[in-house]
């Protein structure tokens, strides 16, 4: 699997078996981040997103690495900071997640070559890097991991699963430019 | 029967200095590609790529670069737009 750009276009190169591996991936990394909120939840509240708003750093160490508090010494700050910010932040991400899940699904049998065009790239780019935190917190990833692990390293096959995923991520930035001011939202 | 409430008088604490700008500290991790955290601070920040390259080694080689500065309110914005894009963020007083 690789990604190409082509007259300014980029594509995912790619067999059925990592079109498949990359969807179950992405379709972990949805059910970690949590459902949608419920449609029975108050609209009023939902609209200015106070409706069971969180406001502790999520105890799995996986989901708090996605979902960081933003205060380093100020509990209550990094509390108020979540409860405002936490429900879009993970809407953001399954957002970019589905993107990825949707892209690969004519893709799951036979493979080939699936066209992503600038906000796609977006989302393959930040689901490629969320699945990466997600699995180097679960495997203790340090500077000086080994991705080359020996084969009956227990760990293998995910240590060579995250050093793919970042190859893939690295495949994909030189194929792409900045797009400065973009995705900046309104300041 | 309730007994009359207390009022304790609040306690004045005055630490944040409107004076000292508030910044978005971005921190080293073992993750992150370094062409990665240099694309985002090129997106989200419109930095050339000379100024977002030099912001990134700092947060690989000292563990921490502060990345923009303002409002306290401004750098709220900036610290939420870094974790939607997975690095690790925090916002202190300078």
């Amino acid at each position: 699997m690789r990604f190409r750009r082509r007259r300014g276009r980029v594509s995912a190169e790619l067999d059925a078996g990592e079109a498949q591996l990359l969807s179950a991936l992405a379709g972990d990394l949805l059910v970690l981040l949590g459902d949608e909120p419920s449609a029975d939840e108050d609209p009023l509240a939902a609209l200015v997103g106070l409706t069971s708003a969180p406001r502790e750093r999520p105890s799995d160490p996986a989901l708090a690495r996605l979902l960081p508090d933003a205060y380093a010494d100020d509990p209550e700050a990094a509390s108020e900071f979540r409860r405002f910010t936490e429900q879009d932040l993970r809407a953001g991400k399954r957002g970019n997640a589905g993107a990825v899940l949707a892209g690969l699904a004519p893709y799951l049998d036979r493979g080939g070559k699936v066209p992503l065009d600038r906000d796609e790239v977006d989302a393959w780019l930040g689901t490629l890097n969320d699945l990466r935190l997600v699995l180097a917190t679960r495997l203790g990833v340090t500077e000086q991991t080994d991705l080359d692990p020996a084969p009956d390293d227990p760990q293998a096959q995910a240590l060579l699963i995250y050093g793919w995923l970042g190859w893939l991520q690295e495949s994909l930035l030189s194929c792409v430019d900045p797009r400065p001011g973009v995705q900046g939202g309104p300041r | 029967m309730t007994a009359p409430a207390q009022l304790d008088r609040p306690e004045v604490e005055d630490v944040t200095t409107p004076d000292r700008p508030w910044v978005a500290i971005v921190w080293n991790d073992p993750v992150n590609l370094m062409s990665y955290v240099t694309h985002v601070l090129m997106e989200l920040f419109g930095y050339p790529r000379a100024k977002a390259e030099a912001m990134m080694l700092d947060v690989h080689h000292k563990g921490r670069a502060a990345v923009s500065s303002g409002t306290r309110e401004s750098v709220e914005h900036d610290v939420a737009r870094l974790h939607a894009k997975g690095l690790w963020a925090t916002l202190q007083q300078d």
